[in-house]
């Protein structure tokens, strides 16, 4: 379990495992029945470009602190038990991990409803961005698809 | 001094990550965008146009939000976090 941190809300540049996180999630209550996860990972494919690297980068104090709004949001509002966002930043090669979200509830659809919220409202609000290099050169993503 | 960071896509129009200005009183975003404006054109009118999100201490400001000597002023191209 060493690769698991107590915080619930981090932005780091090494991976992450989601079976870990997962398990951290279930030691905060005897009352979680359902957990529903976001992984989003680095596809190869934008807009028609083959794209060979992702690279993130976040304004950091402010990208935690928003991170920490929706989590505490999230836990109020759909009333589920507990929620972890982790997101990576730097380089990230195609296929691995970018963003990990875990909603804890006692039944499911209160966590499947968290889950898709938060990831929503990463993407609205968060300071993070994200840099695609392709054979044509870098390029910095502007839209939110 | 007040602080002012540009980031991703904004750093290549400022030509610089982060600068130090002297304000010499209290400010507001829309003076500061002005004021940018005179030396990278495309960005003040990128901030005066509301293309860009600014926050101020790190919370979300408007043009009209004071700007005094100390803050922290971060110019915001759209976000672009997460996957799909």
């Amino acid at each position: 379990m060493s690769t698991v941190m107590e915080s619930k809300v981090r932005i780091q540049r090494e991976d992450f495992s989601v079976t870990g996180e997962i398990e951290a999630i279930k030691k905060v209550s005897r009352n979680i029945g359902g957990i529903v996860t976001f992984l989003g990972t680095g596809r190869e494919l934008s807009k028609g470009e083959n794209i060979t690297q992702l690279n993130f980068e976040h304004y950091p104090n402010m990208a935690e602190k928003k991170l920490e709004e929706i989590r505490v949001k999230a836990i109020a509002d759909f009333k589920i038990i507990d929620m972890s966002i982790i997101h990576r930043i730097g380089e990230i090669d195609i296929g691995e991990n970018i963003v990990l979200i875990v909603a804890a509830a006692e039944h499911r659809t209160e966590a499947f409803k968290a889950c898709e919220w938060a990831i929503a409202e990463l993407k609205r609000t968060t300071p993070i961005w994200k840099r695609e290099t392709t054979s044509k050169g870098e390029v910095w993503v502007q839209d939110t698809p | 001094m007040t602080r002012l960071l540009y980031f991703a896509s904004l750093r290549a129009l400022a030509g610089k990550s982060e600068e130090s200005l002297e304000l010499g009183g209290e400010t507001t975003v829309r003076a500061l965008g002005e004021r940018i404006g005179k030396t990278s054109p495309k960005l003040g009118e990128m901030i005066l146009g509301k293309k860009v999100m600014v926050s101020v201490n790190q919370d979300v400001a408007t043009l009209d939000t004071p700007v005094r000597d100390g803050d922290e002023v971060a110019f915001l191209p759209p976000f672009s976090g997460g996957a799909i």
